[in-house]
């Protein structure tokens, strides 16, 4: 499959800060990829380099075939982006900003327009000094998700709206999904990328430190066992943060060592045993809490 | 009123720089002006002399107030007298920057929530302001009070102090009026416009009675070392008390972040035309332009009907008339006084062609140009449609301005064709001098972003030359940095092409340089 964004080593620096440090990242067409990384990240950077508002100090990077620097006007027609905080004119109507966006990009469907505001519940006659966070944000998310175009740059997209409207996001992104859409989805939110990706970069400190699909990034992980058994286990071997109260059971255990726990569970005779395979979460905390012990 | 003392010291530490600067640099402006006079008028005779050419030049009444008297403290003060009129523009937007800037941003919110009264971000906008005005008043009178009489250093401390103290508490109430900081602003600014207004007209016009009706003229009436009169005091402590209860009351009656004049909806689609760069920047830029084009139109218009009654009454006085004529204007001293008029206007204009030019860095670092430029926009192609406002802009206000002087003073003379095209004339010639300004704030935004209040600090300067830079005695090498002084003095004098394409392609240049510079940078 080919790629719609490819960068490698890139670097960017404000001064003497290095906001990106040797940044891979590689999406490709057609997958909504999660963009992970808590604040201060990144995500945001990158996303302004494959822009085209910054310029990258190293590395390389192409997007739907261009560069992001020297092609940019002609790569936007093809893209939406939504940034993480909205600011809107203040005398120019929710209704207005939507066009204008839509108009500069190329056109957006009318229909398309009305459903979505509809569905997000927005006034767009509103002026813009007068809505909410999450109103700004739905007047840029309307705008980006109207418009015909292969790839979505979202960054931090839900930020501001309430469950309900998240879930409305959701279904949008699900929707362009099977459409055959690319997505860039940055976020700081597990739940929601857990939900919404095909794949996901995990970024720190500038840097890629994990990519892949969640399958294989789970597979880098213990699942969680809990299993009641027939009779009162003699300690178990391969298997992590064993605890044993009378019958019951609960460890961790890489996805390797799986088989030879269950072996040993069986010998003794299982009731009742649930699996849980390792959140991304579990694989966010991790990457997390090795830089906080550095 | 809970908390005002903590806003106090909130407010006190966000303004640590700016405050002391405003204070101190209006308050040495009278003491600047007489030393500045009695350094080169040290006799009686010369000060008499200086007084009846002054007195003889009504663009200055129209400025500065009338001239009272013409001993050096006097004179000294008469021509600081625009100086509290920047002093009442500064206080206004002081205020407003504490109170309904505050409410518009949700810091106000923030504040609230913690054990804060529901007036005490007014009140300490309020004493903060007031306090500011009394140290200006205090630094005034102190730094006169040494070497002339103690009533007048009094008059002339108080005149500052409560001019600034009215106009924060006009803040006070614009401040209430409307949800949206700029708003507040127009509303602030158009009052101090209306009292200038007021009394420019009835210091040049026949109806002198409409100076009663502006706070500024009330200070003037203090007559510091002209004679003291003290009860005007009387008619500005009651305008304050009235102003500050009705900015109370209105306070008291809203919301927070809520305004007495409601917002309205806008509709729901874009027209048709909002499709581009250009289109978006005349909605950014229309309200402003329009706000310049009437405020112009109206000074220019007052302007031109006082020049008349100008020429008409030193027409017959032919030693005065010969004086004219060697201070380089034309014969006619209704074009002197129109000429002086258009070159103040002609600074005013550049401070809205920098305003506008400016407009890009304001949407640049306020994160709305970045989804624009997410589109198919390119950055000279945004950034372009916000320079044709800063070069066309001033243009559009200067043909105004012309067009109102004018008709205003060919109607009132009775032969507008004469006129109009000599007024046209003189308005447009200070075009180049106002380009330049675009031309720096467009090479600031482009190649230096983070020093674009470098191009106000020029214009203060430049501005400070003119009124002061002869006095002091500046070298003219210095003086000849500014554009204003390569200007001719239209209508009458004596036109030269070759400072004004000069300028013109000095501006085109830097302007080019800045979309370049642009074109290159990192954004944000």
């Amino acid at each position: 499959m080919s790629n719609v964004i490819s960068m490698s080593g890139v670097t960017k620096r404000f001064g003497r800060t290095t906001a990106l440090d040797g940044l891979d990242l590689e999406v490709r067409a057609g997958e909504v990829h999660g963009f992970l990384g808590p604040n201060g990240a990144g995500k945001s950077t990158t996303i302004r380099v494959l822009l085209g508002l910054l310029r990258a100090d190293a590395g390389s990077s192409s997007m739907l075939g261009g560069d992001p620097w020297k092609d940019a006007v002609e790569l936007h027609r093809r893209l939406a982006y939504v940034p993480g905080d909205v600011t809107l004119w203040p005398g120019l109507s929710g209704g207005e900003v939507i066009d204008l966006l839509g108009r500069l990009r190329g056109g957006l469907d009318p229909r398309r327009r009305a459903e979505l505001i509809e569905r997000f519940e927005l006034d767009p006659r509103k002026k813009g000094r007068a809505y909410s966070k999450g109103n700004r944000q739905k007047v840029a998310l309307v705008a980006a998700l109207a418009s015909d175009v292969e790839l979505f740059l979202l960054d931090e997209p839900t930020s501001g709206l309430d469950p309900l409207m998240e879930a409305v996001f959701t279904e949008c992104i699900g929707e362009l999904r099977a459409q055959g859409r690319t997505v860039l989805l940055s976020s700081h939110i597990l739940a929601e990328i857990e939900k919404l990706c095909d794949r996901v970069s995990i970024i720190r400190d500038g840097r890629t430190v994990e990519t892949g699909t969640l399958a294989e990034l789970r597979h880098l992980t213990r699942t969680t066992i809990t299993a009641e058994l027939a009779g009162a286990p003699n300690g178990l071997h391969g298997v992590h943060d064993l605890r044993i109260d009378g019958n019951h059971v609960t460890f961790q255990v890489a996805t390797g060592e799986l088989d030879a726990a269950l072996r040993q569970l069986t010998s003794v005779g299982v009731r009742t045993l649930t699996s849980q395979p390792p959140t991304l979460e579990e694989l966010f905390m991790r990457h997390y809490a090795s830089a906080d012990s550095k | 009123m809970t908390g005002t003392r903590g806003l106090v010291r909130l407010i006190l530490r966000r303004d640590r720089v700016i405050l002391p600067i405003w204070v101190l640099l209006l308050a040495i402006m009278p003491v600047t002006q007489i030393s500045a006079i009695g350094g080169l008028y040290s006799t009686d005779a010369e000060l008499q002399a200086f007084a009846a050419s002054m007195r003889s030049t009504p663009a200055f009444f129209a400025l500065y107030g009338p001239l009272l008297d013409w001993h050096l403290p006097a004179l000294g003060i008469w021509r600081a007298g625009f100086v509290p009129v920047v002093l009442a523009l500064a206080s206004v937007l002081t205020v407003i920057r504490h109170t309904r800037v505050e409410e518009e941003s949700g810091r106000r919110e923030l504040l609230g929530s913690t054990v804060v009264g529901r007036h005490a971000s007014l009140t300490a906008a309020l004493i903060v302001v007031a306090s500011a005005n009394v140290i200006a008043g205090l630094i005034i009178t102190g730094s006169l009070a040494g070497k002339y009489p103690v009533a007048g250093a009094l008059a002339a401390g108080l005149d500052y102090a409560l001019v600034g103290i009215a106009f924060a508490a006009i803040g006070a109430v614009a401040a209430q009026l409307t949800e949206s900081a700029s708003g507040a602003r127009v509303i602030g600014i158009s009052a101090l416009g209306l009292a200038f207004l007021l009394r420019m007209a009835g210091d040049t016009t026949d109806a002198s009675w409409l100076s009663w009706l502006s706070p500024i003229a009330w200070g003037q009436k203090l007559r510091p070392f002209a004679g003291e009169e003290w009860w005007p005091l009387a008619l500005l402590a009651a305008f304050i008390a009235v102003t500050c209860y009705a900015a109370y009351t209105l306070a008291a009656r809203r919301d927070v972040a809520a305004g007495l004049v409601p917002p309205r909806l806008g509709p729901a689609q874009a027209a048709a035309g909002l499709a581009g760069p250009f289109a978006l920047a005349w909605r950014l830029h229309r309200g402003l332009l329009l706000a310049w084009c009437a405020g112009f139109a109206v000074f220019g218009a007052v302007i031109g009907s006082a020049a008349d009654a100008a020429s008409s009454a030193l027409a017959d006085n032919a030693q005065i008339m010969e004086m004219l004529n060697r201070l380089g204007g034309g014969a006619n001293p209704a074009d002197l006084f129109i000429a002086t008029l258009i070159g103040i206007f002609g600074i005013g204009v550049s401070g809205y062609a920098i305003q506008a030019a400016l407009r890009l860095r304001a949407e640049e670092s306020l994160a709305r140009a970045e989804p624009l430029l997410a589109t198919a926009v390119s950055r000279v192609g945004w950034a372009a449609g916000h320079t044709l406002f800063a070069v066309l802009g001033p243009a559009a206000v200067l043909t105004v301005t012309g067009l109102a002087v004018g008709l205003s003073y060919g109607a009132a003379a009775g032969d507008v064709g004469a006129h109009l095209p000599a007024t046209m004339g003189a308005a447009l010639a200070q075009l180049p001098a106002v380009w330049t300004f675009s031309g720096l704030a467009l090479a600031l935004f482009g190649l230096l972003p983070r020093l674009v209040a470098a191009a106000w600090a020029l214009l203060a300067l430049f501005l400070l030359f003119g009124q002061v830079g002869a006095l002091l005695q500046l070298p003219q090498a210095l003086l000849d940095l500014s554009p204003f002084s390569h200007l001719p003095m239209l209508p009458g004098g004596e036109v030269s092409a070759t400072p004004l394409v000069a300028m013109t392609a000095i501006a085109a240049a830097l302007a080019i340089a800045g979309l370049y510079g642009f074109r290159r940078r990192d954004l944000g």
